[in-house]
């Protein structure tokens, strides 16, 4: 089933082109890796998807995206649609609370929670984000103390505790050594059950580990999609072979 | 000749070293010499007894309860004015011609003399809108004459939270209004309490402004449309009249334990406020 389908996507900060004509879909319960280097329009996509871009002066989107059918430039409650796609960003940013606050940051916009809900919310989300064994006995501490793999595990459950449908990631993984990439990607391959993800990364190897399906971007177009097996054994383009076997990029 | 970097660093260690220590050393020099005038006439009683004889005896209750008064008409007008002043050209507005002329208007009212609040507050307070010599008068003029302080010291603290913070939030489906209480107020905070604090000080120290718009009555004000006189009033009039010396020591000293228990109170509730968000 489709989940989100990208029709003729375009944008552009001022005069400076982002994406061209970008058309795809990502199905449901699907790992979705976005490859391409730098300036290639990966982030900027994921800004389009839950319309974080509409923060930047100067930004223009043209084109479609709909979730479920439903344009998200339609939709008025941005915030709404904010929490139902979700985003992880490159650096981790915890905010200078506690572990407990951080994850029930973003519930607690929408209204007060029970206390025994806040605390099974707590407690799930840690779990599906595989941090809650590490920081079960410290939850009331700065997020500020934990190392670099746990803060980003934590963003991912701060995430999570909004009960997403869809969680984008922009390069979660490039501030952090490989034992903390692992357990990331543990955590991802886990919630892949319950969450349609977008995964973009630098790191080819990456996206092959982790995707079900690749996209190329270059240059703000979409070179090619296809099963990540495929993208990095046999691509159609040149472009592709070339970047995936790094002969540039 | 060149000399060598070793010498330079001593040099430039010395230097800075002696410079702190004469700042520091002026400042416990003043602050003692106004103590050891005037706190051997502060008792009880010249705490609590009202002023007799224009000054030469009794005590100094209502100039004490005429500051806090005009203190928390001014920061009360101020604060929330500023904060509000600073959010709205930190958070709500990009950078253009209209901030720049704001800013630009906050600048010039920011090094206007005090006297000129003053007058400024005795011919829109007291003359025009009619509150007369009131605390009322005097409280609002100090708050023109603070909002500049306020407003600058906000908008950096606003501006030093990492941009990051509102991104997160506004990620996490924040209202751009939830970014600002949510993800930004609580870390500015401690910026923004010094500027307010600032404010009270310039607020408590001042004399010209008050002088113009709130009197200098010696009796005890009951309202805020009442004369009053503030302690630095007080000890300006004590002291140039030549009233009284040692009650002009003695209401100095009360001043400057004043400012220091505001200052020790607010940088304590401050360290408590970020208690929990600290590494």
């Amino acid at each position: 089933m489709i989940k989100v389908s990208i029709k003729n996507l375009s944008a552009s900060f001022g005069d400076k082109p982002a994406l061209q004509k970008l058309s795809f879909d990502v199905y449901e319960h699907e790992i979705l890796s976005v490859i391409g280097p730098a300036n290639s329009g990966k982030s900027t996509l994921l800004l389009c998807i839950n319309r974080m871009i509409d923060r930047i002066y100067g930004s223009k989107v043209e084109g479609k995206i709909l979730l479920e059918g439903q344009n998200v430039y339609a939709i008025e409650d941005v915030e709404e649609l904010r929490r139902r796609v979700g985003i992880v960003f490159a650096v981790p940013i915890p905010l200078p609370m506690t572990i407990e606050e951080n994850i029930l940051f973003g519930p607690r916009l929408k209204g007060r929670l029970k206390k025994s809900e806040a605390g099974e919310l707590v407690e799930t989300s840690l779990k599906a984000a595989f941090l809650w064994d590490e920081v079960k006995d410290r939850l009331n501490t700065s997020a500020l103390r934990l190392s670099g793999g746990q803060q980003q595990r934590l963003c991912i459950a701060r995430t999570l505790a909004l009960k997403p449908e869809v969680i984008m990631f922009d390069e979660p993984c490039s501030g952090l050594d490989p034992i903390s990439t692992a357990k990331v990607e543990e955590a991802l391959k886990e919630l892949k059950k319950n969450y349609t993800m977008i995964f973009v990364t630098n790191n080819t190897k990456q996206a092959a580990r982790i995707g079900d399906r690749t996209a190329f971007l270059l240059m703000g177009e979409l070179v090619e999609i296809d099963k990540t097996d495929k993208i990095f054994t046999v691509p159609s383009k040149k472009e592709t072979e070339d970047y995936v076997t790094g002969r540039f990029g | 000749m060149r000399i060598s970097p070793k010498i330079t660093e001593r040099i430039a260690k010395l230097f800075l070293w002696s410079a702190a220590i004469f700042t520091i050393g002026a400042l416990i020099f003043v602050i003692g010499f106004v103590l050891a005038g005037g706190l051997t006439h502060i008792s009880w009683s010249f705490l609590t007894e009202p002023i007799l004889d224009m000054g030469r005896e009794g005590g100094i209750l209502p100039a004490i309860v005429g500051t806090i008064f005009m203190v928390f008409v001014a920061v009360g007008i101020a604060a929330p004015l500023g904060v509000a002043s600073a959010i709205y050209l930190a958070e709500y507005t990009r950078e253009g011609k209209v901030t720049q002329a704001i800013r630009f208007g906050i600048n010039c009212l920011a090094g206007v003399p005090s006297i000129i609040f003053g007058l400024f507050g005795f011919i829109l307070f007291v003359v025009m809108l009619g509150f007369g010599w009131s605390i009322l008068s005097g409280g609002l003029s100090l708050a023109a004459m603070i909002l500049p302080t306020i407003i600058r010291t906000a908008e950096e603290a606003l501006r030093a939270v990492p941009a990051s913070y509102r991104d997160v939030a506004a990620s996490l489906g924040a209202t751009r209004w939830q970014v600002v209480t949510k993800s930004v107020l609580p870390y500015a905070l401690p910026g923004i309490l010094t500027g307010v604090i600032l404010g009270i000080g310039r607020s408590i120290e001042e004399t010209a402004v008050v002088i113009f718009t709130a009197g200098s009555a010696v009796q005890m004000p009951t309202s805020i449309f009442d004369s009053a006189r503030t302690m630095a009033v007080h000890f300006y009039i004590l002291a140039r009249e030549g009233i009284s010396n040692d009650m002009a020591y003695a209401t100095a000293a009360v001043l400057i334990c004043t400012i220091l228990i505001i200052n020790v109170s607010a940088y304590t509730m401050m360290h408590r406020l970020t208690k929990g968000r600290r590494s």
